[in-house]
């Protein structure tokens, strides 16, 4: 029985310890020095991709998404009691994907985490039929001006569903240009040079076939923005 | 190009970079289990240990290396968590409660990853990395020696001798893993991915205000964790966050990662019991499986059918933009037909047939390619099984290998293929009788009961996604998906190593005339019918009242 138990314990330290060597080589040595060379490299990229807008500002980065929403009275988003209404989109902009299943921390509250996430909701859910819907019908009613209407079935899949992480970056080149004429007429811009801009943003699939084509929201919102105030 | 035709050439494109490195990756593995060198790293680590390296170790020997090393991972990732709190290094986070540290520490020693936690707001830099990170590499070549040692069972003669675990172990993360990772991770971070030891950045967005996001060192642990068919994101969203998988580029090098090693050992298998062809022939059957599998997931997500898809005209609930539909199936079927669990779109808002075709895919124990080494034990024992059903037919004693397959042997591969099942029908029917568990459940109808049964499933065949709306982190689903994890990874290989033990003392039976060839397409043919057939009986009833009775709705 001792001997059992002496031969239990020998083994098991020999796990530590070989858990231990291969922990300073996996855990300590392989990220330092990935994290080295990543850093010599590519800096820009290995620290998040920030970009900046045309004052030199640092206004995101371009794989994180964000919303583009009109400022909310700070009384009320200050009231814990009463969370305040969804906030309005601000129209000038374009507008990225829904992100219904982002959420912020519940843990560790000294900071305001963005905590990635999908609704998870499945095709049957009446819930997510229901957002479906009225994003579809919001869509329409945002993007249709005196000069164009916008018909439901051109509203194209990614513009009424939630991303897998609630921060995608992008949408499909379909729902910008179908936000072309509504940016064009709040900015007072020509449509034409507007729907320039977003086929000049348009990225194609990677060498041809790999992904889908697709818009980066924040860089399309910062060459507006420079648009708009070039022009005074 | 119309996104199915990109689809179908992404699925080329993978098939071939797949090909290209089949041969040189399966013969260097092949070399790296046979080779008599140690380098001196090596050495150093076999001295820390207090192993020789060189000694051969019988079966039950090579269990107990195994189990000891699994058991003291579980312990030091249990505390490791549980001391985060104090740990300098966690920017300031908690330390995780018990409940969930056990579901954590169990879910990474057993290569699942299963997650009940959200990685950006609950774990820091120092459980990330030199906990969760580091066992990335280790369980991941704990399959893989468990997989040599029942090949060299098949390979060796009147020994009981299946090799050292301790060399195995260190040979796996030093000469296989480590090397792939560190040119993935900065493949990876060329394209995006984020690589620094910073804390929280607070960032200025366009329209005022601010927005907080990790650093991290995610490159590093996203290789690893593709690599290992291991699955634990760093942040919630898993590979869905364009911080771990920022183009459609990185998605595809993401699924290749997830790929490669398990297709490969294939050809290191063949190597190692002498014929190419026995290989061949279970990677065709690996093969046909998963291009199967990838077709109909295609197939179902473009048609779109769910009362929700057909109102916004696609099925883009819980996908991106970057990927489309095509990027989003190919990675769903390779993570759920190995054991990665790793998702780029979540799988709770796929069509219901396609969340069918992710759950068989599980439920067929992962073999087609399946985990690293894991994949390639369980297609094995499956392949017993096919050689004792073709041995039925015809009243031959069967054979595989050239090794007979007894009554101790078929006993063994029937115990591997019954434990799975048992736990993951026993603990969904368990979960499904109490008052409690269902309430979990994020959506009503049948897709409330798939999430119970996709959680058993996921964690007892060490998978780890998860239909997420499942509230997991109570302390019934903790525990008890802890358990499922724990005796799904190391119960089966008890049975591997004894069935592997067994067969390396017996003397080898001459190929006759009457030999079934086990490297023909026929055998292969038998082979996918018996996994399908096997698979298809358990779990065909437990899938009619979930993914069945949705998909077929809709």
């Amino acid at each position: 029985m001792n001997t059992s138990v002496a031969n239990t314990a020998r083994l098991l330290g020999a796990g530590l310890r070989a858990l231990l060597a291969l922990t300073v080589v996996c855990g300590v040595l392989y990220p330092l020095a990935v994290t080295g060379v990543a850093q010599g490299l590519f800096p820009g990229r290995a620290n998040g991709s920030e970009v900046k807008d045309a004052s030199g500002r640092v206004v995101g980065s371009s794989l994180i998404g964000q919303r583009y929403d009109l400022p909310q009275d700070p009384r009320e988003s200050q009231d814990a009691q009463n969370p305040p209404e969804a906030a309005e989109p601000d129209l000038r902009w374009f507008q990225p994907r829904p992100s219904g299943g982002l959420g912020s921390n519940t843990l560790n509250r000294q900071y305001a985490l963005l905590v990635s996430g999908a609704t998870n909701k499945a095709g049957d859910n009446e819930d997510l039929v229901k957002a479906v819907t009225e994003a579809k019908e919001a869509v329409v009613a945002d993007n249709s001006t005196a000069t164009y209407r916008v018909r439901p079935e051109d509203v194209p899949a990614d513009a009424v569903t939630s991303s897998g992480s609630g921060l995608d970056p992008d949408i499909s080149p379909q729902y910008a240009r179908l936000q072309a004429h509504r940016v064009a007429e709040r900015n007072q811009l020509d449509v034409q040079r507007v729907e320039q801009l977003v086929a000049d943003h348009t990225e194609g699939r990677v060498l041809g076939f790999i992904g889908e084509p697709r818009v980066n929201v924040l860089e399309l919102n910062v060459a507006l923005k420079a648009l708009t105030e070039g022009r005074g | 190009m119309s996104p199915q035709t990109a689809g179908v050439l992404q699925l080329l494109a993978l098939v071939g970079a797949l090909a290209l490195v089949h041969r040189p990756l399966g013969d260097h593995m092949a070399r790296v289990y046979s080779s008599g060198r140690h380098y001196a790293p090596e050495r150093w680590i076999y001295k820390a240990i207090g192993a020789d390296p060189d000694a051969g170790m019988r079966w039950p020997a090579y269990l107990r290396g195994v189990l000891a090393f699994s058991a003291v991972g579980v312990l030091f990732l249990y505390a490791l968590q549980r001391l985060q709190g104090v740990l300098p290094g966690s920017l300031g986070f908690a330390s995780i409660d018990p409940d969930q540290a056990f579901n954590t520490a169990a879910s990474f020693v057993a290569n699942t990853n299963w997650q009940s936690y959200a990685g950006e707001q609950a774990m820091g830099h120092v459980v990330q990395t030199g906990g969760l990170a580091v066992q990335n590499f280790v369980s991941a070549a704990v399959g893989m020696a468990v997989a040599v040692a029942l090949v060299r069972g098949f390979a060796r003669s009147r020994t009981g001798e299946l090799g050292n675990f301790w060399a195995d172990l260190v040979r796996g993360t030093l000469r296989i893993l480590l090397p792939l990772a560190v040119v993935g991770a900065l493949v990876l971070v060329a394209c995006g991915a984020i690589q620094n030891f910073a804390g929280i950045h607070e960032v200025g967005q366009f329209a005022g205000g601010s927005q907080q996001w990790n650093g991290g060192a995610v490159a590093s642990q996203e290789v690893i964790k593709e690599l290992g068919t291991n699955g634990g994101g760093y942040f919630n969203a898993n590979s869905a966050h364009p911080f771990e998988n920022p183009n459609p580029f990185s998605n595809l090098f993401e699924v290749f990662l997830i790929l490669v090693v398990p297709f490969a050992l294939t050809r290191t298998f063949g190597t190692l019991v002498g014929s190419a062809r026995q290989g061949r022939a279970i990677l065709a059957t690996m093969a046909v499986i998963w291009l199967g599998f990838t077709a109909l997931m295609m197939w179902t997500e473009f048609a779109g059918k769910g009362p929700a898809f057909e109102v916004a005209g696609g099925a883009m609930e819980g996908k991106e933009t970057r990927f489309g539909i095509s990027g989003s199936a190919i990675f769903s079927v390779a993570t759920t037909l190995t054991s990665t669990g790793a998702v780029n779109s979540f799988h709770s808002s796929y069509t219901g047939l396609g969340g069918g075709i992710q759950l068989l895919g599980m439920q067929l124990g992962e073999i087609a390619p399946g985990g690293v080494g894991s994949g390639l034990y369980g297609m094995l024992v499956m392949a017993v099984i096919a050689v004792f059903l073709a041995g039925l037919m015809v009243g031959r004693t069967p054979e595989y290998l050239g090794k007979k397959i007894g009554t101790r042997e078929i006993k063994l591969a029937a115990c591997y293929i019954l434990v799975t099942p048992a736990l993951v029908l026993g603990f969904t029917a368990m979960a499904m009788a109490l008052p409690t568990p269902p309430h979990s459940m994020l959506n009503p109808g049948a897709h409330g009961f798939s999430e119970v049964l996709y959680a058993y499933t996921s964690g007892a065949n060490n998978n780890g996604s998860a239909f997420a709306g499942l509230n997991a982190d109570t302390q019934w689903y903790n525990t008890t998906i802890g358990l499922a994890m724990l005796l799904g990874r190391f119960l089966p290989m008890v049975f591997v190593l004894a069935l592997a033990g067994s067969l390396a003392e017996q003397r080898p039976v001459p190929q006759t005339a009457g030999t079934l060839r086990t490297d023909k397409p026929l055998y292969a043919g038998l082979l996918v019918g018996t996994i399908v057939v096997v698979t298809g009986l358990t779990y065909f009833p437990a899938l009619a009242l979930g993914p069945l009775a949705e998909g077929l709705a809709a």
